[in-house]
């Protein structure tokens, strides 16, 4: 700690932030979006949340309310394959999603 | 019809014989409208070398097979969506939606062997109530595509529009699912 904080504050940040930066997307490259439409149901989105991917029921709430107030939410990121199968299950389900990368 | 009921392992609920008829008559619609997209898929010399199916690489034309068996990537803003994301949608459709087609029209047939003919009682597993959940669904995609469904869809429709006797059975399947997915739900 008091060695850090005798360092400059422009060679910390350079040498801390982009190595979080970095693992970060190498670790979740791709994310997986839902779309709001006008025939889901609310109970129906958010039950869909809970069971595939083990959200709790709040958790899965929060999502739904994204997607039917914001338009759309982010419901899973990670590799890219990881991803594949997260979509191809909503799809199952009636969703609409896609999946896009991060960067 | 009555509210769907959960008892343990098992979800019941009792149909008549007139809503018996329409959702199995709705169901095998798009039942066939999924197969014709099946029988459609272009043959291919890969999968008989590889195991691996391949489908169509481009999305429907039809809205409601559209709506039912979306793209990977969302391509609707053409403008924005890059070459790169086509070619990827194209892949990803072709990998995946054998699988797909598969798993909505056996969630179809789940629906078509539980619901009696003559309607009466519907006795389901977990299982099979999920199947119901999906294909009920897949129902009410195609029919409020036809329908043209917004967020503020009336109760009703003047009697003059001609999707007014169509709503109605929109609104049906809406309570059927609701009912379904209360029945369902965990509740914690």
């Amino acid at each position: 700690m008091s060695v850090r904080m005798s360092l400059p504050a422009s060679q910390e940040q350079t040498q801390v932030e982009p190595i979080g930066a970095e693992h970060a997307d190498e670790d979740k490259p791709w994310q997986t979006v839902v779309w709001n439409d006008p025939v889901n149901l609310m109970s129906y989105v958010t039950y869909v949340f809970q069971k595939l991917f083990g959200y709790s029921r709040e958790q899965a709430t929060k999502l739904m309310l994204d997607v039917h107030h914001k338009g759309k939410a982010i419901v899973s990121s990670g590799a890219k394959e990881k991803m594949e199968g997260d979509v191809a299950k909503l799809h199952g389900a009636g969703l609409w999603a896609t999946m896009e990368h991060t960067s | 019809m009555i509210p769907w009921e959960r008892t343990g392992d098992t979800v019941t609920t009792k149909m008549d014989r007139r809503e018996a008829a329409v959702l199995r008559g709705l169901i095998t619609q798009i039942d066939a409208i999924l197969r014709a997209r099946v029988e459609a898929a272009p043959a291919v010399e890969g999968p008989v070398l590889t195991g691996i199916r391949t489908g169509p690489s481009t999305a429907p034309d039809d809205p409601i097979l559209a709506r039912l068996l979306p793209s990977f990537h969302k391509l609707d803003d053409e403008e924005r969506a890059t070459k790169a994301e086509q070619d990827s949608a194209a892949a990803l459709r072709s990998l995946h939606e054998p699988e797909l087609l598969d798993l909505k029209t056996g969630v179809a047939g789940v629906v078509l062997d539980t619901l009696p003919q003559a309607g009466g009682k519907v006795r389901l597993s977990l299982e099979q109530a999920d199947a119901w959940l999906s294909a009920v669904n897949d129902v009410r995609l195609a029919l409020g595509t036809t329908l043209d469904v917004s967020e503020d869809m009336p109760e009703e429709l003047p009697d003059d529009d001609p999707r007014a006797p169509h709503l109605s059975v929109y609104h049906w399947l809406t309570w059927l699912q609701e009912s379904l997915v209360t029945a369902m739900a965990p509740a914690d």
